[in-house]
């Protein structure tokens, strides 16, 4: 075989010499998801302006200007700029500024807690139905399909509507109606990293079930969830503010940004600025989320 | 084609007893015993008795679903403990209203957004594409009862155009909706519904043209002269049944989540009728409305995949 | 070699001795169910690998050809264990794959491995390619940090220095760099066989001659034996020793490589052979030799399955199919399913005499 060696301009030629940046320049994936960040100007600020929202609900005791709970009788349903009240007084002349920001710790809580439980749970099942295939597959995500049969909101309303409201319910609710369609998206990556010859390269190793999905499949499935997850963020928020607007979110006087909204319609008439301006928190918020997650699909290259 | 809709008609079935499961299991869901649920707390022992009978509520939990399953399958959704009427007559009388604006809201959403997703697709970076992707955001990102109350303190506090609540004057029963008096009253509602869909459908009109517009055979057509209008509509119609599935889902999501919207304008429709049996605690209200809309969606999507396999030339041949 | 060979695991001991061969495959059956209909039963079912028999010895490099869809590439798969067996056997060096007593498949696989086709799925693109060439080692029980060691040390071997390429991902690589991160890879476990389905194929032509003599020279280094999977003749002309050509899911002809090619004794080889380009005016031909496409593996034709295309069709090659008969065990043994090779099969070309 070797004295029929191959010559020619090709066969000799080094295949070093090909040469692409030197080692200490090489990325890994996450390494070039980074660099595409950095210059995307708008998602840094809106990442930003979220870190400073999250902060500013975290610190709410420190930077408030009143006591969101303090109600006064003499200074009810004040407009903007009313002496310290910057945002104005609600129905019971509680501070609304002190209340948005106060706010802020259930409404991010409610858009970031589910998500994180429902990425983990659906994300976890997706991955075994993807990879599994078969009646497993069918069983998990025939499942999931009586749950896409409902709308999201109505799904929202007919859990918790039948729970009750309250904070742990409220949670419960959204985690339930936020599970299937991450558990299909991870599905969906899963199977088809599943149809890769590197996962039957390892296979033929004689790699165990385990150490594949760790080490082959979910840094490949990561991705598409962790960007599908992130535009869950914003619709988690209007979810839950929509839930806490029917009154089925916490219960009064903890201040809740949809439920700010919901108490403050009955003084639509007297001070219709001032009851706008929850909903400018929830606005602002939902915002910032959905462009950071845009900005992270672009960055992670994943296709919508 | 008819093989593959003759599949989808029989997927539909396993799906919608899913759907009735999971309604079934709301009334487990509430804190109490079902009876307490299902029942005005001034019940009398005689009325638990009859109800625990009609129901099997003495019997195992998969003997009371099909019981419960026979009585809905029949168009029995039980008793309204608020009204004390018949849960279904509750649901029909106030689906119209719903389906009325949802259908509505949705054209609209769906005209407009053809055409700024056209001529953000056809100028990507453009003046034109950055407007109508401001709109998507704002209309992704914006709560829609919020966006009533703004449009309520604009056209009814501030300018006083347009009544803030209700359908048509106080007590009557007539509704038209070509006389301006009464037709007025959809206007916010259909407004505050349009803008999420708007969005969505704006974006994936957006990317689903811009995307066809990227592949070879437009390359193609360019290459053999065709002008720029005719290269558009052979990508639009690429573009459609990706456009049409995502119009589907939209009415749908409209339909069954109207809920917000109908509360801050009081709209006597389905959402209305949920948020009242949510506030009242009236279980088999919202067990029988949540039903009902959860299989209109189930309707609409079925009409719109088969709908798709008409359009796409791709499943067609399967 | 020797002091880099402790770096690397162990190569398993030759078991069975030189005569023994190294891989025996009995009547291999893979059918894949076609479902349809409106209950999405199993209506039809695709006979992708459909009685294949063949021995690959110690030490040769046997060629695979045959047109695209004919089932060679399920057979590498079926050989690795990738995917289930209907039927059939499979003894490596004197012992039966996966049965009591016989080797145990994590065995077959330090044994015997795999070179994948298509260069843009087969490297995990979130990892460096280091790591994809230590995971099997890894696997195998050996510490991270000699792991590392044996990865850089193959993908020395296979020409790619590891100060420059042990870090980078597959996506800053050529497609002939890949390749040769996919047989470091195959090499990691030091194998006494590799499977290599389409090695080669998808690598511009320069490129592909180079992973040629590299695959030439990996095999005299690591006493490797081969089975080259390829719809490239040329290729498979100039690495091999002895050469299978199948088509749809069974085996035509089988022999040495000289004898196929300087004399196919079944139709579709000699078709296939024709179908070479050749910059010789003297020796160009101007009809097509195979015309049409392969039939619809699901529903294959009666008897001999290449009737529909051969020229040389007669009514028995409808009612009987022909049979590729037992292999002697010796590397010059020429077999061919074809009535008109064997003697009293009923063909007018056959040779007279001899069985009925």
């Amino acid at each position: 075989m070797s004295d029929l060696s191959i010559t020619g301009a090709g066969a000799t030629a080094d295949p070093n010499a090909r040469e692409a940046p030197p080692a200490s320049q090489v990325r890994g994936y996450w390494g070039n998801v980074w660099q595409r960040l950095r210059y995307d100007y708008a998602t840094l600020f809106f990442l930003a302006l979220i870190i400073l929202i999250v902060a500013s609900a975290v610190f709410a005791p420190l930077i408030a200007p009143f006591d969101p709970n303090k109600a006064s009788m003499a200074h009810r349903l004040k407009p903007l700029f009313f002496r310290d009240n910057i945002l104005g007084t609600d129905e019971q002349g509680r501070d609304i500024l002190s209340r948005i920001l106060y706010g802020g710790r259930t409404s991010l809580l409610m858009g970031i807690a589910p998500v994180v439980v429902a990425t983990i749970v659906g994300g976890l099942f997706g991955v075994v139905a993807g990879y599994a295939g078969g009646k497993v597959n069918t069983i998990i995500m025939r499942g999931m399909d009586v749950f896409f049969a409902f709308p999201s909101v109505l799904l929202a309303v007919a859990i918790s509507g039948s729970l009750g409201g309250g904070m742990i319910n409220q949670l419960i609710t959204l985690t339930v109606v936020l599970t299937p369609p991450l558990c299909r998206v991870a599905e969906t990556a899963t199977s088809q990293i599943r149809s890769m010859d590197f996962v039957d390269a390892a296979r033929a190793s004689g790699a165990s079930t385990t150490s594949i999905l760790f080490n082959h499949v979910l840094v490949n499935a990561i991705s598409p969830v962790l960007v599908y997850a992130s535009t869950l963020v914003s619709a988690s928020i209007l979810l839950a503010s929509g839930l806490s607007f029917l009154g089925l979110g916490v219960s009064p006087p903890t201040p809740d940004w949809g439920l700010m909204l919901s108490t403050l319609r009955q003084a639509l008439y007297v001070q219709p600025i001032v009851c706008a301006m929850p909903g400018v928190a929830i606005l602002i918020t939902s915002i910032a989320f959905n462009l950071v997650s845009d900005g992270l699909r672009q960055a992670m290259d994943v296709k919508a | 084609m008819w093989l593959y809709a003759a599949r989808r008609l029989l997927m539909t079935i396993p799906i919608g007893l899913g759907v009735t499961v999971i309604c079934f299991a709301l009334i487990y869901l509430a804190p109490g015993n079902p009876v307490q649920s299902l029942l005005p707390p001034d019940a009398t022992a005689k009325d638990i008795e009859e109800l625990k009978h009609a129901y099997g509520l003495d019997k195992p939990i998969p003997i009371q679903y099909v019981i419960w399953l026979g009585h809905a399958l029949t168009g029995n959704l039980g008793i309204s403990i608020q009204t004390n009427r018949p849960v279904l007559d509750e649901v029909v009388r106030a689906l119209g209203n719903t389906i009325s604006i949802s259908v509505i809201s949705v054209i609209l959403a769906f005209v407009i957004a053809m055409a700024l997703g056209i001529l953000a697709a056809t100028r990507v970076g453009g003046f034109l594409d950055r407007f109508s992707t401001s709109i998507a955001v704002f209309g992704i990102s914006v709560p829609s009862f919020w966006l009533g109350v703004i449009l309520v303190i604009i056209f009814s506090v501030e300018l006083g155009w347009l009544p803030a609540t209700g359908m048509g004057s106080a007590g009557s029963d007539h509704f038209s909706w070509f006389q301006w008096s009464e037709a007025k009253y959809a206007v916010m509602p259909i407004v505050a519904l349009t803008l999420t869909p708007l969005g969505i459908l704006m974006r994936t009109t957006r990317s689903s043209i811009a995307e066809v517009l990227a592949l070879d055979f437009i390359q193609t057509l360019r290459a053999k002269g065709l002008g720029r209008t005719a290269i558009v509509i052979h990508a639009i119609r690429n573009a459609l049944p990706q456009i049409l599935a995502m119009f589907g889902l939209q009415l749908g999501y409209l339909i069954g989540g109207s809920i917000l919207v109908e509360t801050v304008f009081t709209w006597p429709g389905t959402g209305f009728l949920l948020n009242k049996a949510i506030l009242t605690r009236d279980i088999p209200l919202l067990q029988g409305t949540i039903l009902v809309l959860a299989m209109a969606f189930v309707g609409i999507n079925l009409i719109v995949d088969l709908l798709q396999t008409a359009v796409d030339p791709r499943i067609k041949r399967a | 070699m020797s002091t880099q060979a402790q770096a690397r695991l162990e190569q398993a001991p030759d078991r069975g001795g030189r005569a023994q061969p190294m891989l025996i495959a009995s009547h291999l059956k893979r059918y894949f169910p076609i479902r349809g209909g409106v209950l999405n039963r199993t209506v039809a079912e695709v006979k992708a690998v459909d009685d294949i028999s063949f021995t690959v010895l110690k030490g040769e490099t046997l060629g695979v050809v045959g047109e695209s869809g004919c089932g060679k590439s399920t057979l590498a798969r079926l050989l690795m264990h990738l995917l289930p067996r209907d039927s059939g056997d499979i003894i490596f060096d004197g012992d039966a794959v996966g049965q009591l007593h016989g080797l145990p498949l994590r065995d077959l696989r330090r044994n015997m491995q795999m070179v994948f086709q298509d260069s843009y799925s087969s490297l995990n693109p979130r990892l460096p390619i280091e790591q994809s060439v230590a995971y099997a080692p890894r696997v195998h029980g050996m510490g991270r940090a000699q792991a590392k060691r044996t990865a850089r040390e193959l993908l020395q071997r296979v020409g790619l220095r590891p100060e420059l390429f042990a870090g980078r991902y597959p996506h800053e690589l050529s497609g002939g760099q890949k390749q040769r991160v996919n047989i470091a890879r195959a090499l990691a476990l030091n194998p006494r066989m590799l499977i290599l389905d389409e090695a080669v194929s998808a690598l511009d032509k320069s490129v592909e001659a180079q992973v040629l003599n590299l695959l030439g020279t990996l095999k005299r280094e690591f006493e490797l034996t081969y089975m080259f999977i390829s719809h490239d003749l040329h290729v498979v002309q100039y690495i091999s020793d002895r050469v299978m050509v199948m088509y749809l899911g069974q085996v035509v002809e089988l022999g040495p490589v000289d004898a196929i090619y300087a004399h196919p004794r079944h139709p579709y080889t000699a078709a296939l052979l024709d179908c070479r380009l050749t910059v010789d005016p003297a020796t160009r031909i101007e009809t097509p030799p195979l015309v049409g496409d392969p039939p619809n593996p699901i529903n294959p034709p009666s008897g001999c399955r290449f009737r529909t295309r051969c020229p040389h069709a007669e009514r028995i090659c409808e009612e009987r199919m022909p049979l590729l008969g037992e292999w002697n065990n010796r590397p010059e043994s020429h077999l061919v399913a074809c009535h008109m090779v064997h003697a009293g099969s009923g063909h007018s070309k056959a040779p007279p005499g001899g069985l009925h």
